[in-house]
């Protein structure tokens, strides 16, 4: 709490540091917030069993935070308030409290910045350092401690960053958790050596290097206290080509993720993109071997990660396609992407009057091979036993375990001025027992599913939308039948209905119906909107972390505005 | 003392926007968020010669900003003809797909300036809840008028907006 004080004594001070200059100085002062609050009151539903002595007279529940950033020419600094009281279903109930999480103050001239206090970071693509929040994730891993930036010339840019992790509301103390350091920097040839200014190759070369410190206090295990990973990554730019790869090397780890194993950690991202107008093409390859890497090695849940393991797949958000989705698995996984973006041109046979965009996608996950290695003291050989090394695996070569595939086209079309439409055929099939971590021996899901959206305006202003989904499959729940309709008055209304009906369930009792009701109004930057209805049992994922959301039943409101 | 710390906060905070008498509008704050190319691009570098600038924040996995840039993508050359506005769509894509947005831009054909903000630092500068959020900014580099999601017909009511800051009127009855 000190830190607060003296922060926002600092702050003060920095404004009226001479009276004469206080009225001008204010003058040049902004002051920016937003803030939002998503409550929910929680009801029995005897269907989707849920009762009273379950809800346990916690019907209210909400999530809420205000922001608020004050600048003043190169200074800047900033609060966070959060409440959780209690936290809304499906949300970490460490998160259950209130307080100021994010509390930052910054000085940044065109050449350098220094951050004390709460900051988010992100080194490459993240696999060796990535801090942020993701409020509908409830997730937020922000470094407490300090960063400097350094750009000495255009184009090559450094940085450092020094601290310990947001952990819910739990304060750092002594070995509470690890300490995080790590060094960045980024090179622009094209920028910095005038040389290549108009050069048709364009070439980025970045590396980063990261260490965590934390005490050793297994009592059977001795753990290496500081784990440094190290990342080096170019992207290449050749006309309508562009080629961007990253590469990290992570010492060994042991953690809870790896039950304990002595394993070195690597990570390859390699994407080749080319493009031009009306047309774009997209290929990935990616490899994660033991890449979980945490400011504690006993965390398990979606906590204190020091890197991100970007996922390779197409994210979908129709109720329906998001109803299997994926989630990394940082101890190990292969796979691919594939992607073609293209538009039919105007006027031509089958573009019509406005042309039509087609969207072909397709991504592939499986595990890497494990090979046995040996356990130490003992003539036998093991995958994935504490105090070992772990496995031996060969780097380019494919399990046969597929944790997820996903082939997906997606067609739109605008008819006239007044009618648009989009089709989405997608096949997928779902490691359930993997991916949602059952561990029964559960049979993969393979689905079908189909989509149909269509928009009609009546006037420039209102419009009616309607979705039409299908999902078809012989296991886990079965079949799904889904339908929304939703019609909206510009700028300021919505009046959605929507139902989401698993009518192929292969239990009877459980064919039941996920009706919603919602409305809202937005004007400017404010928005609110309110729910009635029931909240299907799913999993709710942004960039491959992904969070459980139980069923439930009641009414919802998010209040949102910025200034 | 966190009492304290609020009442004193909070005391402050209002007395600067009290304060702020001249200084009406709010500018564009200074992030190094990346350009297609992976090149670092400072968002002060946001620049349109004293023409009108929208700023628009989306991403792949938004529907409804998609469309939204969909329906200024087809207006746009013809508001360019008119009021000479720019369009910068800033695509809040993590490291997941920030490598998809340029094949998928192009795919689509759309003409405006796009930006990357991996991690959401410009997002976060910009106080931007929830997106697609849309911020109008005249030709001194003042944010005039900002508006959160999208419903179709949403681009008439922004356009006339850009049409009055182009015209150099006040649209601070909206």
């Amino acid at each position: 709490m000190n830190r607060v004080f003296l922060l926002i004594v600092f702050v003060f001070f920095a404004g009226i540091s001479t009276q004469a200059q206080f009225s001008e100085l204010l003058k040049k002062s902004e002051v920016h917030g937003s803030f939002e609050f998503d409550g929910a009151y929680y009801m029995p539903d005897n269907e989707l069993g849920i009762t009273d002595s379950l809800i346990n007279g916690r019907n209210f529940a909400f999530n809420g935070f205000g922001n608020i950033t004050y600048t003043l020419g190169n200074f800047s600094a900033g609060l966070r308030y959060e409440a959780y009281l209690p936290p809304l279903a499906g949300f970490d109930p460490r998160m259950e409290g209130q307080g100021f999480p994010y509390i930052w103050a910054t000085y940044a001239t065109e050449k350098f910045s220094f951050t004390v206090g709460n900051f988010y970071e992100q080194f490459g693509n993240g696999l060796t350092l990535r801090t942020y929040e993701e409020w509908t994730l409830g997730y937020d891993n922000s470094l407490n401690g300090a960063r400097i930036t350094y750009e000495p010339v255009k184009g090559l840019l450094m940085k450092g960053v020094y601290g310990v992790q947001r952990f819910f509301w739990s304060k750092y103390t002594k070995n509470s958790r690890g300490i995080v350091k790590g060094f960045d920097a980024e090179l622009d040839f094209n920028q910095v050596f005038t040389g290549m200014q108009d050069a048709k190759i364009k070439l980025i070369l970045g590396g980063s290097f990261v260490s965590k410190y934390q005490a050793d206090q297994d009592p059977i295990y001795k753990l290496p206290r500081n784990v440094s990973n190290a990342a080096g990554r170019v992207t290449l730019g050749m006309g309508k080509f562009i080629l961007t790869s990253e590469y990290a090397y992570k010492i060994n780890d042991p953690s809870a993720i790896n039950k304990l194993i002595y394993k070195e950690g690597q990570g390859l991202i390699v994407s080749l993109s080319y493009s031009t107008k009306g047309f774009g093409f997209f290929g990935m390859f990616k490899r994660y071997d033991n890449m979980s890497y945490r400011s504690d090695r006993g965390e398990t849940a979606n906590a204190l990660d020091i890197n991100f393991l970007p996922p390779n797949t197409e994210t979908h958000t129709y109720m329906l396609t998001s109803m299997y989705p994926y989630a990394t698995q940082p101890n190990g996984e292969i796979g691919f992407q594939f992607q073609i973006n293209y538009k039919v041109p105007k006027k031509s046979k089958l573009g019509g009057k406005y042309g039509m965009g087609i969207a072909v996608n397709y991504s592939q996950v499986n595990d890497i091979v494990r090979n046995a290695v040996e356990v130490p003291g003992t003539d036998e050989t093991a995958i994935e036993e504490p105090g070992t090394l772990g496995w031996s695996s060969p780097f380019f070569e494919f399990s046969d375990q597929v944790f997820w595939q996903d082939f997906n086209i997606e067609i739109d079309k605008k008819f006239s001025k007044k009618f648009k439409g989009t089709l989405t055929y997608m096949y997928q099939t779902y490691d359930i027992d993997i991916l949602e971590g059952h561990e029964e021996g559960l049979p993969h899901v393979y689905s079908n599913i189909g989509v149909l959206e269509l928009t009609y305006k009546f006037t420039s202003k209102k419009a009616l939308r309607g979705e039409f989904q299908g999902l078809w499959t012989k296991q886990d729940k079965g079949d799904w039948a889904a339908l929304l309709l939703e019609y909206t008055i510009s700028p300021h209304w919505f009046f959605t209905v929507s139902d989401q009906w698993n009518y192929g369930n292969p239990v009877k009792d459980n064919r039941l119906h996920y009706y919603n009701g919602s409305f809202g109004y937005t004007r400017k930057t404010t928005r609110i909107s309110i729910t009635y209805g029931r909240q299907r049992e799913g999993i709710v994922c942004v960039g491959g972390v992904c969070r459980a959301v139980p069923a439930s039943s009641g009414f919802y409101v998010t209040i949102s505005s910025s200034f | 003392m966190k009492h304290i710390i609020i009442l004193l906060s909070t005391f402050f905070i209002f007395s600067i926007a009290n304060s702020q008498d001249k200084a009406e509008y709010k500018t564009l704050p200074s992030v190094n968020i990346k350009t297609l190319e992976g090149e670092t691009f400072n968002t002060q570098n946001i620049y349109n010669d004293g023409n009108p600038i929208l700023v628009s924040f989306w991403a792949l996995w938004c529907k409804p900003c998609k469309k939204e840039m969909e329906a200024y993508n087809e207006l746009y050359e013809e508001w360019q003809e008119e009021t000479g506005v720019k369009i910068y769509a800033v695509s809040i894509d993590d490291a997941r797909s920030t490598a998809k947005v340029l094949p998928f831009v192009n795919g689509k054909a759309w003409e405006m300036e796009v930006l990357l903000d991996p991690n959401c630092d410009f997002k976060r500068a910009m106080n931007v809840n929830m997106i697609p959020h849309t911020f109008l900014i005249d030709g001194k580099g003042n944010i005039v008028y900002q508006h959160t999601s999208y419903y179709e017909g949403l681009e008439y009511e922004i356009y006339e907006m850009v049409e009055k800051v182009a015209a150099g009127e006040s649209i601070s009855k909206h």
